[in-house]
């Protein structure tokens, strides 16, 4: 018998009468008309910077200042073509100097700031991870209560990889003190595209 | 490491007064940010409760649910590996590093692979492992074990840190700030990631509907290694299996609320297909957990997401160090997981506890720890592996708390006789009692306060 019979048989064997699992509401979380508020307060106290656009038009002035300031740039949201296919070639060497990402965001959550992204957003899997500052674009309208509300609006397996992302990286394994920027980002910044800001 | 009992482990500890202190305070802390983060969000108890439920209906189904994850994990292109002990684990893991041809990998935080020893069996392999979480790397230059699952470094002072890196990776001697030291290790293990072929990491959830593994980290170190490497091997208990990923909000709202009090980690990664051209291993493992899986009494342990929370509420943890418990898991889950293995070698453990119920009060999943504990005192006493000492306190509780009128008149006397001559309770019998004092008796206990303010 191979191990993978063998655990099965021993779990046959072993485990409980089947308790049946019933359907279940979760309590709400907050009132929907705080919204992009609760949202944003969340993102600051993590350690992000939160930004209001009146129209994703907007965005592509604030991208072409990170372009002034920063050497490397990676803009994913307005990459097409050759470009495009490029940026999914990248390898970590050559990313390692990434001092920017710019990353559209499928889905905000109130209660805890996390916003979901997946691979078609991010072009490449590295993105996120190994720039120096993260930018993150969310529409206000993509904005849930909480985390029931989120898996309910998503399919976690529609990509290969899929993250939420709630802040910039960051530890407190040194006597508990936080220091921001761990192996990820050293910091987050996020733009709220609404029509009525 | 060779089996100390805990009692004396614990006393080398607390031999360092300011620094046991410290150790308690900031412990305490974090299980204070924990109450603050669940008093924010309603209907906490409710969430505890349904996160209790998936776990059960899921024990009570797990073949099922192990196979239904299989097919739809093979289905993304996952290949998935079973292991029934730790030696065939890290024999599997060794094959998918000796096949790639490298000599050096990453790995994120994985308390299975702690269990497992894989650092050891590789290197004994030549293979060496560089552990990535800031934590971990800590005692890992240092040739220590984590002491607690969620805060592997947290028996060390800065100076220790700073010392450490000093001898390693040759910072300023004598420069502290956690901001200068997290930034070295920041350059240092970035070079590790970039070169890494191969990235390990541990599992908090798999989902049975979709066949894909959830990883919950903050400093983006499981995501860095396994996107910069071509091959990720995911290791896993039979027991982090969650039906759907509807289930995933359930657990991802209490996992760093009782971790560390933060609403959720800053990256929750769901992998279900790997990258173009590289390769995602998943290994699944037994190693003991269809045996406690069989123990009416101990199963639901096996419910447990590895918060740490009943680690930071603990008295005795936060007083006696990780390193005392001498297993992988240490604080009071650690307590209930390891006689299961080693009845033996880990009799003393279920005894690190004044079953205070704290630890079953804060858990997320709702596991009756300290219920757990008291009985595995029963069996390890009745099967032999318990001194002397503790036999005969253990056995005086149980005629008490068998008989509730005469523990309330010895309580009363109890508390009489702690309050005249402290001595009788502050001895040798009471390994608690060592480097502290007992803890000021109540005048009145509750049941006599409560007769006289009743109406
Ligand atoms: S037993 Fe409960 S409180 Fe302790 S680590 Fe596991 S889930 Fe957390």
């Amino acid at each position: 018998m191979n191990s993978r019979e063998k655990i099965l048989k021993d779990i046959v064997a072993n485990k409980p009468v089947l308790t049946e699992l019933t359907d279940w509401v979760a309590p709400k979380s907050i009132q929907s008309t705080t919204l992009v508020g609760d949202f944003e307060k969340l993102l600051v106290s993590l350690h992000s910077k939160v930004n209001h656009l009146s129209s994703k038009n907007d965005l592509l002035k604030e991208v072409d200042e990170l372009r002034a300031q920063y050497p490397f740039v990676i803009d994913t949201i307005h990459a097409e073509g050759e470009p495009r296919k490029n940026i999914q070639q990248l390898d970590a060497r050559s990313l390692e100097s990434l001092d920017v990402a710019i990353i559209e965001g499928r889905l905000g959550v109130a209660e805890n700031g996390a916003i979901w992204l997946t691979e078609t957003n991010m072009l490449n899997r590295l993105l996120p991870f190994i720039c120096k500052h993260l930018v993150l674009v969310i529409d206000a309208e993509n904005i849930v209560a909480d985390m029931h509300e989120a898996y309910k609006k998503i399919r976690i397996d529609e990509d290969g990889y899929g993250v939420f992302i709630s802040g910039p990286s960051k530890t407190a394994d040194i006597e508990q003190s936080l220091v921001i920027g761990a192996h990820g980002p050293l910091t987050l910044t996020v733009y709220i595209i609404s029509n009525h800001s | 490491m060779g089996t100390v009992e805990h009692a004396k482990a614990a006393g080398r500890f607390i031999a360092d007064e300011p620094r046991t202190n410290w150790h308690d305070e900031t412990l305490w802390f974090v299980r204070q940010k924990r109450d603050h983060a669940a008093s924010l969000l309603n209907g906490w108890e409710e969430l505890r409760e349904r996160a209790s439920q998936i776990k059960n209906h899921v024990l009570s189904n797990l073949d099922q649910y192990l196979i239904q994850f299989e097919k739809n994990a093979i289905a993304n292109g996952a290949i998935i590996h079973w292991a029934a002990d730790a030696e065939e684990h890290n024999q599997i893991v060794h094959g998918i590093i000796k096949n790639a041809g490298v000599t050096r990998l990453v790995k994120s935080k994985s308390m299975l692979t702690e269990e497992c020893h894989l650092n050891h069996f590789l290197s004994g392999q030549g293979i060496e492992v560089v552990d990535t979480d800031l934590g971990e790397r800590i005692v890992q230059f240092r040739k220590e074990p984590p002491s607690h699952i969620v805060l592997p470094a947290i028996h060390l002072k800065k100076q220790d840190v700073s010392e450490t890196f000093h001898e390693h990776l040759h910072t300023e001697k004598g420069n502290n700030d956690p901001n200068y030291l997290t930034g070295a290790a920041r350059q240092h293990l970035r070079n590790e990631f970039i070169q890494s072929k191969v990235a390990i990491t541990g599992v908090n959830f798999a989902v049975a509907e979709t066949g894909g593994i959830v990883v919950c980290t903050n400093e983006g170190n499981a995501d860095m290694g396994v996107h910069a490497a071509k091959i990720h091997i995911a290791c896993m208990g039979i027991e982090k299996i969650i039906p759907k990923a509807g289930d995933l909000s359930v657990f991802l709202r209490l996992l760093a609320r009782s971790a560390t009090g933060q609403p959720i980690t800053t990256y929750s990664s769901h992998f279900h297909r790997p990258d173009k051209e590289k390769q995602l291993h998943i290994v699944i493992v037994d190693n003991g957990r269809t045996q406690q899986l069989g123990r009416p009494d101990f199963r639901n342990s096996l419910k447990c997401i590895r918060c740490g929370a009943c680690f930071n509420t603990c008295p005795v943890y936060r007083r006696s160090g990780g390193h005392s418990y001498h297993n992988a898991v240490a604080g009071p889950i650690g307590s209930i997981l390891a006689p299961n293995i080693d009845m033996r070698k880990n009799a003393d453990l279920p005894f690190a506890s004044t079953l205070c119920g704290s630890c079953s009060n804060v858990c997320p999943v709702k596991i009756d720890i300290h219920d757990q504990l008291w009985k595995w005192r029963q069996i390890l006493v009745k099967e032999g592996h318990v001194a002397m000492g503790k036999k005969i306190m253990m056995q005086s509780m149980a005629f008490l708390l068998s008989r509730p009128k005469l523990y309330r008149f010895a309580g009363k006397w109890g508390r009489k006789i702690m309050q005249s001559v402290p001595i009788l309770v502050s001895n040798k019998l009471n390994p608690w009692y060592k480097q502290r004092e007992m803890p000021e008796p109540p005048k009145q206990s509750f049941n006599e306060w409560y007769k006289q303010n009743k109406k």
